[in-house]
């Protein structure tokens, strides 16, 4: 067919730019993740990695949390602004949008200086003779962190599949004997299914790589996976072909968390 | 009505944002009965049937089921189901579990859904379709569903909003005749929202008229068409012709410039008063022989009949005749006394 010759074509643009751009470096750390620093061929580096497995199990546990607490505030903002007005919608995405046009760093450093032991928290709740509260440098900051600087990702593509929700299969579930909490498990979660695997995605995978904000909010004692990574390459360890073996079992680790993910929704999709 | 009140509405109070939606309405639905709530767009239909369905809380005013206030009762809690416009079908579920969606909620027993819900699907015609898409359903057949859907759940009462809009003519009247047999053979309330007055006159046993926020009028099909209580009844019933005219004396008015008998009687001497004429009720004579005499300005074919706009001393006359006379002809219309409806000019 003449017609899909030329599709074709139109998509090779698209094609050199994957090339270049994704199956290049993919081949690349492929390729150091099984040498040595001679260049010869060594399955060292993967066997290497079970020296790591804390730090990789703390990682897979801190971004499920803070995927699944996403999740948990997500779900009713993005509820309660597909039904608002749209001018109102508008502003209200605006609004949830600002905090990211400010960099990134600064924004977890703001956070450093509200956690610290003589941080902002600390002493407003010394006025009332509390604390101070040990709150840097934990998990939880971490978590907190990760929460605050993806949340929008979270909701974004929520809200995206909310709007879609016609509100009167929302008023025809009412009508049929549904309160509140049916509504929502019979009819919202389940017409959300989409959003909901769209934004996991999109929290969880940043979130399980992340390093600036283990570095920052967690200190030493909360390691993770990214912070493993960055230390093979730019760190003083320095050793870029245990770096790509992490970085390997990284996208291993993510590819699966993801197939789960996609093959509850099928399952849930076959459910109903 | 021999039937007692299963549902009343009382001094109704609705408004969205200070803008008025129905003002003090007050409305008795009789059990079983077939009632239509009619008017133009904005006229406050669909909002009473919220009201009674419990999607909209009224400002003031009280709704009553079986004799006990549910004003303040949410949706879930009415025994009342509803066919909504657009059908909203829970996109995310087939055809059955869609009829089934209502039953389960009550924890019913699965063999009791299951029987409940192919009897119900039955009794509408999607046989067979239980393991459909909704999406992949033709409008009447999601039509079907919504009324399945609604009805599987035993209500006491059914409220329909504009449920045929959507459809083809054909397929409408279709369902007028359905949801009529439907009707009767379960033996319960619709009330039935449409703007289409030949709807409402064809499927309900008591029509409701509504403008603005208020009843116009309450009566029977016949009783509607034949009697309107004022100008804007017998102008959204049917096609009339309203004219102004003097009450002469019982049985007696005066209208474009002529004098006709008359069945009405009890009006003030020389009251001025609305008459209705309906434009089939005008029959078409020779010039000479008319009552008045107007100038055909033009005939349009309807089918059944033909419509002519007639002139006559700077009114215009609509008539219905199955005889078609030619544009630019002189002709005599004649008006019996039965066919000439008074009311009081005062427009309530």
């Amino acid at each position: 067919m003449p017609m899909k010759k030329k599709t074709v074509w139109a998509a090779s643009p698209y094609l050199v730019w994957m090339a270049v751009f994704i199956a290049a470096p993919l081949a690349i750390v492929l390729y150091f993740a099984f040498t040595d620093k001679a260049g010869r061929f060594t399955l060292a580096n993967i066997m290497g990695l079970g020296a790591y497995t804390t730090v990789f199990s703390r990682s897979i546990v801190l971004a499920a949390v803070a995927t699944a607490v996403c999740l948990v505030i997500a779900f009713p903002i993005s509820y309660l602004l597909s039904r608002m007005r749209p001018a109102r919608q508008r502003m209200m995405q605006m609004l949830l949008m600002l905090p990211m046009w400010m960099n990134f760093l600064l924004r977890t450093y703001a956070w450093m200086s509200l956690l610290e032991l003589n941080g902002l928290i600390n002493r407003f709740l010394g006025l009332f003779g509390i604390g101070p509260l040990h709150m840097i440098n934990t998990s939880g900051a971490v978590v907190l962190g990760m929460v605050y600087n993806y949340l929008p990702y979270m909701i974004l593509p929520l809200y995206t599949i909310m709007v879609k929700i016609d509100g009167s299969v929302i008023e025809a579930a009412q009508d049929l004997g549904a309160n509140a909490f049916m509504v929502l498990t019979r009819v919202l979660i389940p017409l959300s299914m989409p959003g909901i695997t769209t934004g996991i995605t999109m929290v969880f995978v940043p979130s399980i790589s992340t390093f600036i904000i283990s570095r920052m909010l967690g200190g030493g004692s909360n390691l993770l996976i990214g912070d493993l990574i960055e230390l093979q390459f730019l760190g003083n360890s320095y050793n870029y072909n245990l770096g790509s073996a992490m970085s390997v079992m990284l996208m291993v680790i993510v590819l699966l968390c993801m197939s789960f993910t996609t093959a509850d929704t099928e399952e849930m999709e076959a459910m109903v | 009505m021999e039937n007692s009140v299963i549902t009343a509405l009382q001094n109704i109070v609705v408004d969205f944002d200070g803008e008025p939606i129905l003002t003090g309405l007050s409305l008795e639905i009789h059990d079983k009965e077939f009632v239509t709530l009619l008017g133009p767009s904005g006229c406050g239909k669909t909002t009473t049937l919220r009201v009674i369905g419990g999607f909209v809380e009224p400002k003031s005013g009280s709704v009553f089921f079986d004799g006990k206030d549910i004003t303040r009762l949410p949706p879930y809690r009415r025994q009342v189901n509803t066919v909504f416009q657009k059908y909203a079908l829970f996109p995310h579920l087939n055809v059955f579990d869609n009829v089934a969606f209502g039953l389960r909620l009550q924890k019913l027993d699965e063999k009791e859904v299951r029987s409940r819900s192919l009897a119900m699907l039955e009794l509408v015609g999607l046989k067979g379709y239980e393991r459909r898409n909704t999406a992949a359903l033709s409008g009447g057949q999601q039509q079907r569903v919504a009324i399945a859907r609604a009805l599987v759940n035993h209500p006491r009462v059914l409220l329909l909003d504009e449920p045929l809009g959507a459809l083809d003519l054909k397929l409408r009247k279709e369902m007028q005749i359905e949801l009529k047999r439907i009707q009767q053979s379960l033996a319960i309330t619709f009330v039935y929202v449409t703007h289409d007055q030949e709807e409402a006159l064809t499927m309900s046993d008591t029509v409701v008229v509504m403008n603005k926020g208020a009843i116009q009028q309450v009566g029977s099909p016949q009783d509607i068409y034949n009697e309107p209580n004022n100008a804007f009844v017998a102008d959204f019933i049917g096609e009339s012709n309203i004219l102004d005219g003097v009450m002469l004396r019982d049985f007696l008015v005066e209208f474009a410039g002529q004098e006709f008998a008359c069945v009405d009687a009890g009006f003030a001497e020389r009251e001025i008063v609305q008459v209705v004429v309906r434009p089939e009720d005008i029959r078409v004579v020779p010039a000479i022989q008319g009552q008045l005499t107007g100038l055909v300005e033009n005939v349009i074919f309807k089918g059944v009949h033909y419509e002519m706009h007639v002139r006559q001393a700077g009114t215009e006359w609509i008539i219905h005749s199955t005889q078609a006379s030619q544009a630019g002809e002189l002709i005599g219309m004649c008006i019996g006394p039965d066919e000439i409806h008074i009311m009081h000019r005062s427009n309530r």
